[in-house]
């Protein structure tokens, strides 16, 4: 043991340095920065919405129903019931947010152990692929109505419709992943020092498998926000009058000939959300990747 | 080759057949009788008898299973709740109209994919790659559904160039019917060109500083002919194995943009259906989308095998 501690101490070194390229890449990459700074934004706004949005999101004002956007009192306007948009955005932006990380989580806790198994046990493999082939036959959208259909419309339905089509792409990287880390001498040298396989898996695969599993998240992520606009605008996700920038857009269609605008503002944020996370995850895979600035 | 073509096929059929599993089991967890749900209005017991009888629900699971199957085979869905009209007759109205859509999409998606991960390779560092990217970094995060309520919003209503909803079938009038579906189609390709504009980007970047190409300009083959030659089989390649992994992203993507512009497709079928709780009809269409993403990925794997011969004699697909 004490001879074998030296490569895995040098692994952790090593990381240690490794980290920091990687973080000096990120601070020198403009679009790297900008993102981050928006997704920090949108995460500060989203944690304190309840206490940042000017009104109550179910605060309706029949008096004043599609007042338009830079009027006084409500800088967004407001919507059919009379609602403030910018307070309805905020909200929704943090339900939107929700539902990424709980999509991902979901599909992190499920795909991580499916995907080392399926890299680290050829005998699971064909069994974890199988079921991989199952998954990737019932697209988000058809999982979310099924889901729907058994267990009605809600957030958490809707975020764990999402997770589960996820899980698929967590399984492929992590195994391939898997595998390049299991020929490499440092792993060898754990299974000879008779190390139990759940030790090599969690304390050496695992942790160097820590950036693909990263990169996947963030990709993962903005399109979980697309997938709930889609299923609440469909009807399918989040449930009126909880505000989601999806339902507000179901609404905006409804009314279009009278406050075209208000079908403006959510696919602006939806995207801006999504736009951030997809710059951050390009930066953060060129910033990850050894081969450095090729592309 | 012919070893790859039968592992593919057992494992295709493996996976139809869990899905099957997946399908039937799921309609046994709704909740309440699924002969109250089959029922609809007639309620009383003598109807729900007969349902049960007709569906085998009197029977073991393994033999409702074995019976659901042979329905399946025969192409009985069952019968819609809502309307009474047979599932299979809803489809072959239904599936034309997602079909149309869907391949107009790929092609509309490929066209424009492949132009500007090309011209992204080619001019390496010039205003036309990062225009490019940047279009594609949007493509990828922009919600289709908005983006196809604002071409409702500013082209179909505003300017009149395009009808807002509605459909016409192929065989009645082609052009009126492209006229209906060409903004839908553009709408739902946008996405898909997005990805296939990266991967043909990076795979031209990887062939560009090949040896093969490089070997190809050493022996004075003009630049044009160097990427159009290679460029256009590497796209190929590009394309088909986004539009078989994508799929899955391309069916849900359908569904919204037909309920957007109000195409009478399978989407819309499906979002209907789960709002009357139709349930033979969502059980249809979740079976149908499993089945139809089965085959056409052992077919996508097929044509791979035939444009790139490398899986043919290793046998693995890349």
């Amino acid at each position: 043991m004490t001879v074998l501690t030296v490569p895995i101490a040098e692994t952790a070194s090593a990381s240690i340095t490794r980290r920091t390229r990687v973080l000096r890449r990120l601070r020198r990459n403009p679009l790297a920065v900008v993102s981050f700074v928006v997704l920090a934004l949108a995460a500060g706004i989203a944690l304190l919405s309840p206490w940042l949005a000017p009104y109550s999101v179910d605060q309706t004002d029949f008096a004043r129903v599609f007042v338009p956007p830079g009027s006084p009192g409500h800088v967004l306007g407001t919507d059919d019931l009379g609602r403030d948009v910018l307070s309805r955005i905020m909200l929704g932006a943090r339900a939107s947010l929700q539902v990424g990380l709980l999509a991902v989580a979901t599909s992190l806790v499920l795909g991580v152990p499916l995907g080392l198994a399926a890299g680290y046990f050829r005998a699971w493999d064909a069994v974890i692929s199988r079921f991989t082939d199952l998954l990737l036959a019932f697209p988000f959208l058809i999982m979310a109505v099924g889901l729907a259909a058994i267990r009605g419309a809600s957030l958490g339905n809707a975020a764990v419709a999402i997770g589960i089509a996820q899980i698929p792409g967590v399984i492929r990287v992590v195994r391939s992943d898997t595998l390049r880390l299991k020929s490499l001498d440092f792993v060898a040298a754990a299974v000879v020092d008779g190390a139990s396989d759940l030790w090599v898996l969690t304390r050496h695969i695992l942790p160097n498998a820590t950036s693909v599993i990263l990169v996947q998240a963030t990709v993962a992520i903005p399109a979980a926000i697309l997938g709930e606009a889609v299923l609440s605008f469909l009807g399918l996700g989040i449930q009126p009058p909880a505000p989601s920038l999806g339902t507000m857009l179901a609404t905006a269609q409804q009314f279009a000939a009278r406050a075209p605008w208000a079908a403006v503002l959510p696919g602006v944020v939806i995207m801006g959300l999504a736009l951030a996370f997809n710059v951050f995850g390009d930066a953060l895979r060129d910033a990850l990747d050894p081969k450095g600035d090729r592309r | 080759m012919a070893r790859y073509l039968l592992t593919r096929a057992w494992q295709s059929a493996l996976t139809l057949l869990l899905s099957t599993i997946v399908v039937f089991v799921g309609v046994r967890a709704l909740p309440g009788d699924p002969a109250l749900a089959l029922a609809g209005e007639d309620r009383s017991p003598e109807a729900l008898e007969a349902i049960r009888r007709h569906y085998g629900l009197d029977q073991p699971l393994p033999v409702q299973f074995a019976q659901y199957v042979e329905r399946l085979v025969q192409g009985d869905f069952g019968v819609s709740i809502r309307t009474g009209t047979p599932v299979s007759s809803m489809l072959t109205t239904a599936l034309p109209v997602t079909v149309e859509l869907s391949v107009l999409a790929i092609l509309i998606a490929a066209a424009l994919g492949v132009g500007a991960g090309v011209l992204a390779a080619v001019r390496r560092g010039r205003p036309a790659e990062w225009l490019a990217n940047g279009l594609a970094l949007i493509g990828l995060s922009v919600p289709h559904f908005w983006l196809g309520l604002l071409a409702i919003l500013y082209l179909s209503v505003a300017t009149g160039l395009f009808p807002a909803s509605g459909f016409v079938p192929f065989l009645e009038d082609p052009v009126d019917n492209l006229h209906h579906i060409v903004l839908p189609a553009v709408i739902l390709g946008t996405g898909l060109a997005a990805i296939i504009m990266r991967q043909t980007r990076s795979a031209m970047l990887d062939s560009l500083s090949s040896d093969y190409v490089r070997t190809a300009k050493a022996k004075g083959l003009r630049p044009r002919a160097v990427i159009t030659r290679h460029a256009l089989r590497n796209s190929l390649i590009v394309v088909v194995t986004v539009v078989g992994l994508q799929l899955g992203g391309l069916i849900s993507g359908a569904v919204v943009t037909e309920q957007i512009f109000g195409l009478p497709g399978f989407g819309k079928m499906t979002i209907d259906a789960v709002f009357q709780r139709d349930y033979p009809v969502i059980q249809a269409v979740v079976l149908l989308t499993a089945t139809a993403y089965i085959v056409i990925n052992f077919f996508v794997d097929l044509l791979y095998s035939v444009i790139d011969p490398r899986i043919r004699v290793t046998g693995d697909p890349a």
